[in-house]
């Protein structure tokens, strides 16, 4: 279990404070359908994915996108214990939706760049500052002892966002 | 997943829009790197800081960007024209080339922050797929 320092905790409940979930959900969902077309396997339910046009607009991926948010929202708020918090949350992906555990580096590394680019665009409008962020978690799901999907360890790390660099 | 004609229009593209802001990119994704994924401060032991935005930092950032630039120029035979830069990693720099998708990880990261609206889901698949075909190219004379 990772043990979180006061910066990673507050920084982490920060950044979620100041993004749109309803925006990134669904941003983050497509893009990581699109980046990555072999994920679509999962929604063959979904209708059109036809092209990158095609998922952006598709309203069952954005409604995806907020409940994967939602998820990571119920991870925000039992950050002490995530293990045990997505314990169903785990049965449902290895038992019923049978997902490969890589895709959730996959989306997660989506997330990562939505949310970096919604920071700075958020920033932009409040003029030029330093921004700290600490960031990179990964879901913990742990598999269930029936299946033995291999543990996913969060990993907790830091990255410094350099304005300046932006303003040259 | 070799590179379509689109994916290279795409690439081309995008980088006559960035090529200004290259050394910068440059030097915040190796800053980040650094920071974010510590293992490859391995390869840089050599330098007296290490701290995002110092001056080796800075300075490497641009080298890295100025290979990136060939790759670009040579999109159409990366193999080839990456030939030297890979022997240099596999005999000379030894860098193991699972750490050429974290640093292309964190260039994408960058990007976005950089050009947040530029860097539309295409452009970002176009890239991954530029990245990864660099960094094969790179690994081919490992062994």
């Amino acid at each position: 279990m990772v043990t979180w320092t006061d910066f990673e905790r507050a920084t982490i409940q920060d950044i979620f404070s100041k993004i749109d979930y309803d925006v990134v959900g669904p941003a983050a969902l497509s893009r990581c359908l699109i980046v990555y077309p072999w994920t679509q396997r999962y929604f063959g339910s979904f209708g059109n994915l036809y092209n990158a046009a095609a998922i952006s607009s598709n309203p069952r991926v954005a409604a995806h996108g907020k409940v994967v948010l939602g998820g990571l929202e119920k991870a925000l708020r039992n950050m002490d214990d995530i293990k045990q918090a997505f314990a169903d949350l785990s049965v449902l992906h290895s038992e019923k939706l049978q997902v490969d555990p890589d895709n959730f580096k996959l989306l997660a590394d989506c997330l990562t760049i939505v949310v970096a680019s919604q920071l700075v665009k958020a920033s932009h409008q409040r003029s030029m500052q330093l921004l700290q962020s600490s960031w990179l978690w990964w879901w913990q799901l742990s598999g269930s002892s029936t299946t033995r999907v291999p543990l996913q360890k969060l990993k907790s790390v830091s990255i410094s966002v350099f304005h300046e660099m932006l303003h040259k | 997943m070799s590179l379509t004609a689109k994916d290279k229009e795409v690439v081309k593209a995008f980088w006559a829009k960035m090529s200004s802001k290259a050394d910068d990119v440059g030097a915040d994704a190796l800053s980040r790197m650094l920071v974010v994924y510590p293992q490859t401060k391995t390869y840089f032991s050599h330098w007296k800081d290490l701290s995002p935005g110092s001056a080796p930092v800075k300075k490497h950032g641009k080298t890295v960007m100025g290979g990136v630039a060939d790759a670009v120029a040579k999109i159409d035979d990366l193999t080839a024209g990456l030939l030297s830069l890979s022997e240099l990693h596999a005999f000379t720099l030894r860098v193991d080339p699972a750490n050429f998708k974290i640093l292309s990880h964190n260039i994408l990261v960058v990007l976005a922050t950089f050009f947040p609206d530029d860097f539309t889901p295409e452009v970002h698949v176009a890239l991954d797929k530029f990245l990864g075909a660099l960094s094969r190219a790179l690994s081919e004379k490992y062994r």
